[in-house]
Formats: structure tokens, sequence, C-alpha cells
């Protein structure tokens, strides 16, 4: 830095005290100084932690409360349960690998790449079996998706129960996926004994326990579907399917199979237990719908929530959150603090990935008011998110997945955040 | 940047020359706005500033001039069509993978045993079931032995776990009961069910007589067969299920889409806002520790009423020891009741613990195998009783790594604690509670 800079830089500083006046230069001088600032620190004088120390690094010791979070009371046994993302606590819109959502029908299984086999059958010219390393010579390809279950949200149907966005959003996590897309598998083992594909299936399930099966239609198998073995660079955690699960983009996180086993072909739905007892949702009158595997529309405010409280003093504050459309990309949030009457567009933090999380944010002011904060995403095919009572009248109370509503949440005066339902 | 250099440019030259299209021109331009455009549109850029002399020039050649519109146009065209493209890519980068239509030669061909070993899945119309046949009676017996601990001697569902018959019209109600009898629509998939996922921690152990019998005893749980009914692979596709007829195809598309595609409101979207409800009154969000991690708002005046939406605590769970005796090391305890954690689904322990699909564990140490009152063990604990065996941290630590090892036939579905550290402290906090 040259003199002439550094003259200048102190005139303006000293100026700028000026002109303030009175109260910044009062307190300013009734202020002590920081020690943090005058003293020299620990970490400032003896050396830190050498490169040898920690060959796989975890999130500081500070961080120990990010983390994923179950509540116990919702199944009858951790091992057929579910956990939920910290997504209070994440920003931009990559979700770590280690606090990523979690849910299993029978616990986590561990499946050495050894010991992986990938069999297709049923309507296929030749039926193939694949090694793991089969697996890695086929073309590749990379994309980011967002992952949610289709309960994601379900407790709140019947009203404001969980007091955080982790409980009631945090059935949702967003990663890059390395892996083969399925129409390359599907091609190599020949579809031409299956005839028209028109109405033809993909059966696929996983080699846990639980197997978890579930019948996809094939358009969607020959369009987006990926085999994949790599999220966010490495490979997959044993929770989340390791070595290979099947991503299948927009859809409901249920038929996203882990360690998955067989894929095949058939000509009609296997209706499996995952598709006829659960992941259907009953209406007002007693009938249900079936197939619902698209995620509609669907954003939430992370910042400030219930685990979140607004903790500065009035002034500048930064609202943030998510949305994401299984039916293609977010094209605006908007974001209103009075409970919906009045409604200002967010900023986007990044044009919107297809079937990816998107951040947005409202740089706004916050001058102790309280507030009824809600979000409210649209999609690139013009779906507005919508409120509870617009599910409500359209599917009854019944539902338990696929809950997308607008959430609301409530901010007192002192900055503590509630969930609410609003009228 | 560039773009905006480039569209001052275009504006210079387009204007004059083209008139109309260069709003076309625009719209394209603006679309087109996204780095990976833009080493294509710097390259248009150059393009254009070349048509900017052309133009000048044809603003003194009158002849000339209709020849550089048409060119423009079809530069219009094409960057019209490149940020078409672009748009629909967005900021997906990946192109997509090579397809080669005659495979790669990659993996092997499956064997039929190897398919036979894997492909199970029964599909509604029957197809995939193997030839056998069980009965109620039958049914019964192996249910009473490997299910109902946790789903109830009639199907009914123990404390939290799934409940498998009843609920009959129920589905139209405020809270439906969704069990295989009011509920599910196919046959085939309680029998693909049962026999690939159930029991619970011995999955794919049934064989298929059994899984008929097994089916044949839930149907008759439900009222929906007599005690004298048998299952096979010959009457199977012959029984409809109650709700077969309960089910469309996701009508979100009719229902919803259209209706809620419209252009949002902003300002004044309702006259008035209320609270209709908070989630702090229902006390339901788990606290880490002794801190709260949400912002609890006055609890105590919560009124008692609860969750309806999923099913609730069964009351057992709450309950830890409150006296521990002075040799434990607190720190391997604390360990222990974490792992615990794994247990308290099926077992209760502490000040009125409870039996639930496992015996309550009480005072462990030193109490006679399968000695809890009220409780129905297996055979194979009964057993144990009767020779007066007695556990004792050797028996303990043998049985929790592997209980199926450790005592065969024991209807105990828990696959074992791996980590010997978790052996030691589990066992650790279970003394904590012998005394
Ligand atoms: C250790 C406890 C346990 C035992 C023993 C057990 N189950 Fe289950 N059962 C469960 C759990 C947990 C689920 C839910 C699994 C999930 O979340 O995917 C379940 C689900 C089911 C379902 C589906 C319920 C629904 O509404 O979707 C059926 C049917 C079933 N079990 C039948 C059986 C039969 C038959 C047996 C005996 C052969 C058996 N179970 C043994 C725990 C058990
Ligand atoms: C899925 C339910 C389930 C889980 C999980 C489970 N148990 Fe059990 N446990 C049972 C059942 C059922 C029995 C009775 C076994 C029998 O009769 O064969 C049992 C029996 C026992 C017994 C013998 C009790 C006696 O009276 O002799 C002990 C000790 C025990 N369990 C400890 C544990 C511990 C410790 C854990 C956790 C590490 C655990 N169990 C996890 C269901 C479970």
């Amino acid at each position: 830095m040259d003199s002439k800079m550094k003259t200048s830089r102190r005139a303006f500083l000293k100026g700028s005290v000026a002109i303030a006046g009175g109260s910044v230069a009062a307190s300013a001088g009734a202020m002590e100084a920081d020690p943090l600032i005058t003293e020299v620190q620990d970490w400032a004088t003896a050396t830190g932690v050498g490169v040898d120390e920690t060959p796989y690094g975890l999130p500081i010791s500070f961080e120990k409360d990010v983390v994923r979070r179950n509540v116990e009371w919702l199944t009858a046994s951790p091992i057929s349960s579910i956990n939920f993302t910290p997504i209070h606590a994440l920003d931009g819109t990559i979700t770590p690998q280690g606090c990523a959502f979690e849910r299993h029908h029978s616990g986590a299984i561990e499946l050495r790449k050894e010991d992986f086999r990938l069999m297709i059958n049923g309507l296929v010219d030749k039926p193939l079996v694949f090694s793991y390393q089969d697996l890695e010579r086929f073309p590749r390809e990379n994309h980011v998706y967002f992952c949610e279950c289709a309960a994601n949200t379900g407790m709140e149907w019947a009203g404001a129960q969980l007091n955080g966005a982790q409980f009631t959003h945090g059935m949702i996590h967003n990663m890059e996926y390395s892996g083969v897309p399925l129409r390359t598998l599907l091609t190599e083992a020949g579809l031409g004994a299956a005839g028209d594909l028109k109405d033809k299936w993909v059966y696929v399930e996983g080699a846990d326990a639980s197997s978890n099966g579930r019948s996809i239609p094939m358009e969607k198998a020959l369009d987006d579907v990926l085999v994949a073995f790599k999220a966010n660079g490495e490979a997959l955690r044993m929770e989340h399917g390791y070595p290979v699960r099947l991503v299948v983009p927009g859809w409901e996180g249920n038929m996203w199979i882990k360690w998955l086993r067989r894929i095949e072909v058939a000509d009609a739905a296997v209706e499996s237990r995952e598709e006829t007892s659960k992941y259907t949702d009953v209406y007002e009158d007693g009938t249900a719908r079936k197939w619902t595997w698209v995620m509609d529309a669907k954003s939430v405010i992370t910042s400030p929530s219930p685990q979140m409280p607004i903790n500065h003093s009035r002034g500048p504050m930064v609202v943030s959150g998510l949305a994401w459309s299984g039916h293609g990309k977010i094209t605006r949030v908007d974001v209103s603090k009075d409970g919906g009457i009045t409604w200002e567009k967010a900023r986007l933090g990044r044009q919107g990935d297809s079937k990816a999380l998107t951040r947005f944010y409202l740089d706004t002011e916050w001058n102790g008011e309280p507030m009824l904060l809600q979000s409210r995403a649209m999609d690139e095919t013009g779906y507005v998110q919508p409120t509870k009572q617009q599910l409500r009248e359209s599917r009854g109370e019944n539902s338990v997945y696929h809950n997308n509503c607008i959430q609301t949440w409530f901010v007192d005066e002192n900055g503590v955040v509630e969930n609410v339902e609003v009228s | 940047m560039g773009s905006s250099r480039m569209s001052k440019s275009l504006n210079q030259i387009v204007l004059p020359v083209a008139g109309g299209t260069a709003l076309a021109l625009s719209v394209a331009l603006v679309v087109a706005n996204l780095d990976y455009g833009q080493n294509k549109i710097s390259s248009l850029e150059q393009r254009v500033e070349q048509a900017t002399l052309q133009a000048e020039a044809a603003g003194r050649k009158a002849s000339e001039e209709a020849a550089v519109v048409a060119d423009l146009q079809a530069k219009i065209a094409d960057l019209q069509a490149f940020a078409k493209e672009t748009a629909a890519r967005g900021t997906d980068l990946t192109e997509k993978a090579p397809k080669k239509d005659t495979g790669y030669g990659l993996g092997r061909e499956a064997l039929i045993a190897e398919i036979a070993a894997w492909d199970v899945d029964v599909l509604p119309d029957g197809r995939g079931l193997p030839a056998g046949r069980g009965d109620v009676f039958t049914g019964e017996e192996v249910f009473a032995d490997k299910c109902a601990s946790c789903h109830g001697d009639f199907a009914e569902g123990v404390d939290n776990w799934p409940v498998l018959a009843g609920g009959f019209d129920t589905l139209a109600d405020k809270d439906p009961v969704k069990t295989v009898g009011s509920y599910w629509p196919y046959l085939s998939t309680v029998w693909d069910y049962v026999h690939r996922s159930m029991p619970f921690g011995e999955a794919q152990t049934l064989t298929a007589d059994e899984t008929y019998a097994i089916v044949a005893y839930i149907l008759y749980s439900n009222d929906l067969v007599d005690d004298d009914f048998e299952l096979s692979h010959e009457n199977f596709s012959s029984f409809d299920m109650y709700n077969k007829d309960g089910f469309v195809v996701d009508d979100r598309p009719d229902r919803e889409y259209a209706r809620w595609s419209t252009e949002p409101c902003m300002e004044n979207c309702k006259p008035s806002v209320e609270i209709t409800m908070r989630a702090t009154f229902l006390n339901v969000t788990p606290e880490e520790g002794d801190e709260t991690l949400m912002n609890h708002a006055a609890v105590e005046d919560a009124p008692t009423f609860v969750a309806n939406t999923a099913t609730t605590d069964s009351g057992g769970d709450k309950e830890v020891p409150d006296t521990a005796p002075l040799a434990a090391d607190p720190a391997l305890v604390a360990a222990g009741e974490k792992v615990f954690k794994k247990c308290k689904a099926c077992h209760a322990v502490g000040d009125g613990a409870k039996n639930k699909s496992g015996p309550q564990l009480n005072g462990l140490m030193g109490r006679m195998m399968g000695s809890v009152d009220g409780f129905k063990y297996s055979k194979a604990f009964k057993a144990a009783m009767e020779e007066g065996r007695v556990w004792n941290e050797v028996e303990l630590t043998a049985f929790l790594a592997k209980p199926k090892a450790y005592m065969k036939g024991t209807k105990m579905s828990f696959a074992g604690i791996r980590k010997d550290q978790d052996l030691t402290a589990v066992i650790e906090f279970l003394r904590t509670t012998s005394e």
C-alpha cells in the first residue's frame, strides 16, 4: 500500500466519524477496546493443527449442532424410520452427505463394491448382471438433483406441529450425482423384447432386507433416471445406498432405490407395498390417489425459522430459503412478511437448475415488528405453490404425502420464531 | 458486461436498418444472456460488427440494403434458435452421455438360477407366485410365533408397530385406519411383501407355504374369510380385496395444475390475517440434551391434545432410571443409555417399566432368563428359564452381540451390537437398573 492511499483512507475514516456525530462518537468513547483485537490471542501465537492430523475432516466442533435429527415418536423403531437434514443451518444449495436426511425401511446396510451385483431382467433381449466395475466403464453424466421424501411436511397436514424447518421440511437433500443413465443400461440389455415401450414399466429394487421395490413407467426410465455411484464428488454414503443408488429426478424419494440390485422390465406395475399401502393418499370421500410420483413446486424460509431466531439488532436482515420443483426450474419466489397480504419478489441465488434446489434471498430490514413470514415458489410451468387451505380444499385432510403448502413462521418482537398456521 | 455492450451496438445498427425485427432480436438476446452463451455470442458480436460496416454501405446503396436485411434476419433466426436451446438447457452444463445402440458389451448374461433367486416379485394377476398352500389354522401358529410380537396376536398391532387388521369403513373418516383389510387393493401385495420383507429383522426366511398360511390368517383376522379357509396358488387370483376399486391414478394435473397456475397476487391479497394454530402448543418437537434447540413459548399452558396425523408415544419410552449405583462410570452409563436407544422400540427400563413388544429389563443382572411375568416368551427362552439360566455380563455380551446365534429360535428381531465399546456401555447402563 503506498503512503498516499494510507493517508487518504485515514482522512476518510476521521471524516465519517465526525459526520456521524453524537451517538457514534459517544458510544465509541464509552466502549472498552475489544481484547480480541488488542490482546494477542492463543491462536495468533501458538501453531495450529498439522496436515497429518485429519485424513478425513469433519465440521469444526463449534458446528456440532448442525446434524441430522429424528423424531422418536414418529415410528416404532429407528431402524424403519427417518431423520431430517438441518436445512435451517445450511446455505447455498448443495447438501453435504454427512447431514443429508436418511430414510430406511430396515436399516442402512454395509454392502461392499466387490459384493455388489446389478441384474437387469424381464422383457429384455439378454438379461444381464453387472459388477460395480462394469458400471464405471459406461459413459457417465453429472447432475444436481433434489431428493425429497413424499412425506416431507406430512406431519403438518392436521395443523402446525413441529417447531423447526429441519423437522417440517428437512426430508430433502440436494447433491451432485455422477452416474450412468438408466437408458444406457437398458439399451445394453436390449429393449426389443419389450415391444411397444409406451405401456411398459421398469421395476426396481434394493439389496437390503426391505427390498423396497417400486415401479417406474418406461418413459421416465428412458428420460433422466441415473444409476449413480458418486454424490458431491465422493462415494455415496452407506445411508444413501453405497455403492449404487437410483436417482429419479423430480420424483418422490421412495423411488430412489438404494443398494440397487435389480431392474426388471415389465408389462405392468407390480403394485408393491410401497405403491399401495404407502405413498398413496386418501381423499375426503375415502378414495385414494396412487402413482403420485412428481414432487410439486415448494419452498420454505430456512432463516429466520424456529431453530434460527433473529439474534441481531434492528436494521439489515437477510431472509433466506430454498425452493424446488419436480417439474423443472424455479423461476420466481415471492416472500410475504404479513402472512400473505402483500408479497415481494425474492432474489434467486443463482439461475435455477432443473429439479434441483434453488436458494433465494430477501435482503430487507427488521425493526422489531412482529412478522408472519411466508415464501411462495413458482416453477417454469407457471405452477404457483398453494396455501394449506387450497391443498385441503382440493384433497381433504387425510393425506400424508405431498404436502407442498406455503409455510408460515411467526416472528415476535424479540425475534423468536414459531411454526404457525394462519387464516 | 459483454452482453450489454453488444446490445448497445446492436441497437445502433439494427434499429435504423432492420426496424421492427430489432425487438425480436433483443428479446432473443436477453434470453440468451447466459454465461454459457458468451462464447457463441461474442463470435456473433463480431459477425454483427462486420454487419455494421455492411449496414453503413447499405445506407448508401439502396439495392444492397435489402440483401443486408435478409442477412441480418438469418442471423436473428440463428440467435433465436440458439437462445431457445440455451434457455431449455439452463445452467445444466452436462452434455448427454453418448448412446450406442449396439451396446458396449459390458456385464455378463444372467443365469436362470440367478434370475429365479432374485426375481420373486408377484404381480396383481398372480404372476410370479410359486406353487404352495396354507390354511388359517397353520397361519395363526406361524403368525403367533413370528409376527405377533410386533403386530399383535390378532394383527391389531402392538404399541407403535403397524396394525394389519380392521379399520373397515373408516377411509372417509377423519383419521382413516389403513390396514391390509381396509385399504390394500391387491392380495398379491400382501403375499409379496410378507414373503420378501417380513418378519422385520429376519426377512426372506419364510417358505412359500408359510407365506400362504400367514396371508390366509391375515385375511381371517380381517373377517374376510372363514376359519376353514385355505389359500393356494390355485385360488389366489379369484380373491378380490375389499378396497380393490378404491384407487384413482394421480389426478393432480386435472384437479390442481391449471387452477394453481395463475399470476399470483402481490398486494391486498386478503383483508386480514389471523394466527389459527401454533406448533408450540403441541410439545412434540424433539429436544437436544438439557438445552432446548427450539424456542419454547409457555409449554406449561399447552392444552393437552396430541398430534393426530402420526402415531403417538406409547408412554414407556420416557422412563429412565434415576438411581445409579455409586460404582458406575457415569460417562460409560451415559454412552450406554445412548446405545439403548436401539432397544427402546421394544424394551422399557426404569421405574414402572412395562412389557412392550419385548420384556421390561429392570434388574436384569442376576435375573432368570425368560422370567418376566405376563410376557409371552419364545420356546427358546422358556427352555432357558426351565434350565435355570441367569443373566450375567458374559451371557448378556454373547446374547447382545449375536442374539439369533446365542439363542436359537428367539423372537427378538435384532441383528446385534457390532461394536465392543457399545456392548460394554449398554451392559453398564443395564447394570445401573439392576439394583
Ligand atoms: C420386530 C417387529 C416385527 C415383526 C416380528 C414383524 N413385523 Fe411386520 N412390520 C414391522 C415394521 C417395523 C413394519 C413397517 C416397515 C416399514 O416401515 O417399511 C412392518 C410392516 C408390515 C406389513 C405392512 C403394513 C402396512 O400397513 O404397510 C405387513 C403386512 C407385515 N409387517 C406383516 C408381518 C408378518 C406377516 C410378520 C411375521 C411373518 C411380521 N410382519 C413380523 C415390524 C415387524
Ligand atoms: C425389535 C424388537 C427388539 C429390539 C430392537 C430389541 N429387543 Fe430384546 N427382546 C425382544 C423380544 C421380543 C424378546 C423376547 C425374546 C424371546 O422370547 O425369544 C427380547 C428379549 C431380550 C432379553 C431377554 C430378557 C429376558 O427376560 O430374559 C434381553 C436381555 C434383551 N432382549 C435385551 C435387548 C437389548 C439390550 C436390546 C438393544 C441393544 C434389545 N434387546 C433390542 C425384542 C427386541
